[in-house]
């Protein structure tokens, strides 16, 4: 029986002389919302990307939902890509298409549905994420926060079981920030996925994680809940937190 | 002196080896296309609402370009014919001349600086904005998508369009002529028909489907590869006028001498 939804073993990744990765191993359970912090340029979005094989690790092994990421075939790769949401840092919104055309790219690309589920899909994650009023409106004329959940109704609308997100909060105001982790964790609950979110946002961690990793010069040099990570007596963790926190304090 | 010397070879060393890179990219860019593009699902809408946009756009301009070459080259020509006693020649040289070379290669060059920038600017963009990385998380194949279908309008939106510069290079031309002297629209259309044979057409014609095929190709393989953001993206666009821009000139070289090859009796 599946138990674990991401296993990954030993992973390497360098550019260059750059080591980005350096044995990192993860295993993620089934349900499990983990929340992968680390200073910029640590690898996190790395880890993210080695992890839908838009970027080929030097070693190691990915398996997702048992399957090795690294030995499938574009078929394969892409029929379990379906299975996944990726929420990018800056949205990833397709200019040249309008919001409905952005949602509905996915499903009419991969899914032989009905023009009706196809469009009472839209309508639902829309509802979901408060902007059904935007479906005919283009990128360029939303605002950071409504591009970010357009961008999430986007990888959502495809009833992902895990979903990867990339710096969901980056760019964003401490209130939109707010409702933006409220609503992965609503999402969560409501389409019950498993999730791996990638943030510098202590407070959009609080809200969405059970567990958490920290990644520094390549490795996993911490693991355990968000209360334990805040609370350790490490001196890398008390300054990595303890100046997060004092400057969403500062924000709020 | 020395040193700046050096210099010098240092920067002619880097640019000969970046140029030579990107030509080995775009082959085998350009090797994948030829392996993508018979391969289903066939993206006929994309393709057609391409080919529409790439056309519309370049209309107007390449119109204009074509009504003033055809009228220059008719004011430039006439004087020099009339030296040697050869005015009756002018439709005739002028149809020969616009359908054999300058009509394929201006438009060609027009559609480069136009289209292949606009390619290479766009596709840069997506994929400094991650948008070609959130197709392809999505299951969507996006060379397939965002380079086969651009490609492929480009190769056969172009022979369309030089046809009409062609047509519109022969109305400026007429224009330049009347100026001058009398002459009827049917006797200099038919001056051209009889001088302008089937085998100036072809060739003319059919190299017109591998400058588009270069315009396109060029174009998407710099923005699908573009690197470093916004500077990347200004990086794609302005080389892919170079370039193709280039490889037009050289493509035409090579090709009029495979077509001298091929029909001897042009001449």
């Amino acid at each position: 029986m599946l138990t674990s939804m991401v296993k990954i073993k030993d992973l390497h990744k360098s550019f260059d002389d750059l080591v980005v990765l350096d044995g990192v191993s993860l295993n993620v359970e089934i349900g499990q919302n983990m929340v992968v912090f680390g200073r910029s340029g640590t690898g996190k979005s790395v880890l993210l990307k080695c992890l839908m094989r838009l970027m080929i690790p030097d070693s190691g092994e990915i398996f997702i939902k048992d399957k090795n990421v690294l030995n499938l075939n574009r078929n394969e790769l892409n029929e379990l890509r379906k299975d996944i949401g990726f929420l990018f840092q800056g949205s990833a919104l397709y200019d040249s298409m309008t919001v409905r055309e952005n949602l509905e790219f996915p499903l009419v690309r991969n899914f032989n549905l009905q023009q009706d589920e196809i469009n009472d899909r839209i309508n639902r994650v829309l509802e979901a994420v408060d902007l059904s009023d935007a479906i005919d409106k283009m990128p360029s004329e939303l605002s950071g926060g409504m591009r970010k959940r357009i961008g999430l109704a986007r990888s959502i609308i495809t009833k992902p079981t895990l979903m990867l997100y990339d710096e969901p909060t980056t760019g964003l105001d401490p209130i939109s920030s707010k409702e933006i982790s409220t609503l992965i964790v609503d999402l969560q609950h409501a389409f019950k996925m498993t999730s791996i979110v990638v943030t510098h946002d202590v407070l959009c961690a609080k809200i969405i994680a059970d567990c958490a990793i920290v990644l520094d010069g390549g490795h996993i040099v911490h693991e355990g809940t968000i209360k334990e990570l805040l609370t350790a007596e490490d001196p890398f963790l008390k300054n990595f937190f303890s100046d997060k926190v004092i400057k969403n304090n500062g924000r709020n | 002196m020395k040193f700046q010397k050096d210099k010098l070879f240092a920067v002619t060393q880097h640019q000969l080896s970046s140029f030579f890179e990107t030509l080995a990219g775009l082959s085998i860019f350009s090797v994948r296309f030829f392996k993508e593009v018979f391969l289903p699902p066939y993206e006929i809408v994309e393709i057609k609402k391409h080919m529409i946009e790439l056309g519309m756009k370049t209309l107007p301009i390449v119109g204009v370009t074509g009504f003033i070459i055809g009228l220059v080259m008719t004011m430039q020509l006439q004087p020099v014919l009339q030296r040697f006693g050869a005015e009756a020649f002018l439709p005739g040289s002028i149809g020969i001349t616009i359908v054999r070379e300058l009509g394929p290669v201006i438009t060609a060059l027009i559609f480069a600086g136009r289209v292949s920038s606009g390619i290479g600017a766009e596709l840069g963009s997506m994929r400094v904005t991650e948008q070609i990385d959130a197709m392809e998380v999505s299951g969507v194949n996006p060379f397939r998508f965002l380079v086969v279908t651009r490609v492929f309008a480009t190769t056969f939106i172009l022979p369309i369009l030089t046809v009409y510069v062609i047509f519109i290079s022969l109305i400026g031309s007429y224009i330049a002529v009347v100026l001058v002297q009398n002459m009827t629209w049917e006797y200099f259309t038919g001056r051209v028909i009889f001088a302008v044979e089937f085998a100036d057409v072809i060739p003319g014609i059919l190299k017109t489907f591998v400058f588009g095929f270069i315009v396109g190709i060029v174009g998407a393989y710099l923005g699908f590869n573009a690197k470093n953001g916004t500077e990347g993206v200004g990086k794609a666009s302005t080389t892919s006028v170079v370039i193709s821009s280039l490889l037009i000139l050289v493509f035409d070289m090579v090709l009029v001498k495979l077509t001298l090859w091929l029909w001897p009796n042009v001449n």
